[in-house]
């Protein structure tokens, strides 16, 4: 039976960039585990035979015509960001601050 | 004309046509409708009278003019908040994306712009689309009207929730696991999800690229079919769209009005029956079943082996793809930032806006995702659900070999009480059943409603499935079963719907 902790959880939170509180994390992993136990039936279901797929239609490559089309304003494009500076997206510093 | 808001949009389109109303009057009726029922009902996050009545007047000019641009000009309709539209606001049922107003359409959007449908506004939905019974929408739950205590189904309740409370003519919704076929089973109504790729996905917020398909929501079956052939065809701003002529869906759903079945062979999935399934709701199934028998129809029970792992499947292959899409929302380009205090980092930014900006489900979900894809797990996971997944298509193929459709109860209960499955996420899928195993494989399907179960007297939907590119069959078997029912009941099952407070005054115009 798969288990996950509530560690494990937190390891996860943290690489999906979600803070998540104590409480949280409470309720979060039982429900994680419930979920887990049943989807693990699916173990062992198919043979190393089977092809995977990614996509219901078997499509690659798909191009079209390179013709210039009319694309969004640079202030279309700014118009939902919470932060905007010299028409660009304003963001808090990238590094860690011992970086 | 009298009933406006209780017309299809077929009748509606032909007294359009007639010039026995106009689209003002009839836009400006559902909007009456929405002002006097939504308050119980909450279909709708966002309504906008002013666009809605100047598209209206915009249609009505068109037509004067004898420029009508086809059947549905005029008639109004209303779009799950899951769809881009340029100058209304699409929060997709998230907090993340209050106060969002696009700068573009969705292709879907454009099409019905440019068909000249006026937009009444866009209707609730689990947040991102995740869940079966809209309780998961940031901005409260919407009722189902048949019952203001019970779910609408979800994702996509607001829209059937509208079409069902007469709210609106027509919707859109989209259908990633049976968020448009549930919600059209338990409030009554009928919803289409089309092969994948027969809808541009261009300007819908991915939930799931692979499995995620927009389709019409109404009121019947010819209705879907005219709505469909208005959104559908090729769209080369989505890449994944299939790139052929599709047949006339309304013909198809002519066709099938005349209730003949004959020459059509239709298998029973034998999977999709049995514990957990509401003996109500098998009843009326059996009942469809032998009222597509004696309208000529052959039917054989068909077993599809591999479906009894797709929920699991699902579950894995669609927070997988979620935890890869909903990385965008970052704080950064659109939607909600939260600055924890101090100088932080932009990581620390979006942790903290990811925490405030998303609900308990999407975070279930996004964690699940992360998981099923993180390295040690990735082929006993995510690996082996994408071979099922291949199992799941190979038994479709195998029964589409000797049956023209497949059909079975669209869900497996009727509407639960809100509130009741809220805390258990596994209890909550089950609800989709059903629906999953089509949108794994990609294959069209319908859900048309067939009775009222007898143990609480609430609607039941039956599916029928067809293989991918044939979404006329379903609109054919789908319109044939309508008529069946009709000449069964006299009239359509929503008459059976009790009237809702401040209904009266809707209903003079």
């Amino acid at each position: 039976m798969p288990e996950i902790s509530r560690d494990e959880v937190a390891h996860l939170a943290m690489l999906a960039r979600i803070d998540l509180s104590d409480a949280e994390l409470d309720h979060l992993a039982p429900q994680l585990s419930v979920i887990l136990e049943s989807v693990a039936s699916i173990n062992g279901v198919a043979g190393d035979d089977v092809p995977p797929t990614s996509h219901p239609l078997p499509m690659t490559n798909v191009f079209r015509e390179d013709v210039v089309v009319p694309g969004l304003t640079a202030e279309e494009a700014l118009s939902g960001a919470p932060a905007v500076e010299d028409q660009r997206f304003s963001v808090p510093r990238i590094l860690d601050e011992e970086a | 004309m009298s009933n406006l808001t209780r017309s299809t949009a077929a009748a509606l389109a032909d007294g359009l046509a007639a010039g026995e109303v106009t689209s003002v009057e009839l836009t400006e009726a559902h909007l009456d409708r929405i002002d006097a029922v939504d308050g119980a009902v909450h279909a709708f996050l966002h309504v906008d009278r002013d666009g809605a009545l100047a598209d209206a007047a915009d249609s009505d000019a068109r037509r004067a003019r004898g420029e009508a641009r086809g059947p549905l000009d005029g008639v109004p309709i209303a779009v799950k908040d899951v769809l881009a539209t340029r100058g209304l606001p699409t929060t997709c049922g998230s907090k993340i994306l209050e106060g969002w107003v696009p700068p573009y359409d969705a292709t879907v959007v454009a099409r019905l712009r440019e068909a000249g449908l006026p937009i009444l506004g866009k209707t609730n939905m689990d947040e991102f689309a995740m869940g079966s019974s809209t309780e998961h929408s940031a901005y409260g739950p919407t009722r189902n009207p048949w019952d203001l205590d019970r779910i609408p189904g979800g994702s996509g309740g607001g829209s059937a929730a509208a079409v069902a409370a007469f709210e609106a003519p027509l919707a859109i919704g989209t259908d990633t696991g049976g968020s448009i076929r549930q919600p059209g089973a338990v409030t009554g109504t009928v919803g289409v999800k089309p092969t994948y790729g027969g809808v541009s996905r261009y300007g819908l917020v991915a939930l799931a690229n692979s499995l995620d398909q927009a389709g019409p929501v109404t009121r019947t079956v010819l209705d879907a079919a005219m709505l469909h052939d208005v959104i559908g065809g090729h769209d080369p701003r989505d890449s994944t769209s299939i790139q052929q002529e599709w047949p006339s869906f309304t013909e198809a759903a002519r066709a099938g009005s005349t209730g003949d079945m004959s020459g059509v062979k239709v298998g029973v999935i034998t999977e999709l029956a049995g514990e957990g399934w509401q003996a109500g709701v098998m009843a009326r199934f059996q009942e469809s079943v032998d009222l597509l028998v004696k309208a000529g129809a052959e039917v054989v029970e068909v077993s599809c082996p591999s479906f009894v792992h797709a929920l699991a499947t699902y579950y894995l292959i669609l927070p997988a793809e979620a935890s890869s899409n909903l990385a965008k929302f970052d704080a950064m380009r659109y939607g909600l930032r939260v600055t924890p205090e101090g100088n932080p980092s932009a990581e620390e930014v979006m942790r903290a806006t990811r925490d405030a900006g998303f609900g308990d489900e999407v975070k279930r979900r996004i964690i699940l995702g992360t998981y099923a894809l993180s390295s040690g797990y990735y082929d006993a996971y995510y690996g082996q659900a994408q071979k099922i997944r291949t199992l799941i298509s190979r038994d479709f193929d195998a029964a589409f070999a000797d049956v023209d459709v497949l059909v079975s109860p669209t869900a497996p209960t009727t509407a639960f009480k809100l509130g009741e499955k809220l805390d258990d996420p596994m209890a909550m899928y089950l609800n989709d059943l059903a629906t999953i195993p089509a949108n794994l494989a990609g294959v069209p399907g319908i859900s048309v409603p067939n009775g009222l179960a007898d143990e609480d007297g609430l609607p039941s939907g039956f599916q029928v499935l067809a293989p991918a590119l044939a979404d006329e069959r379903v609109y054919r078997v789908g319109a044939a079963l309508e008529a069946l029912y009709a000449d069964q009941w006299g009239g359509p099952l929503l008459d059976k719907a009790p009237a809702l407070a401040g209904a009266a005054t809707a209903e003079v115009k």
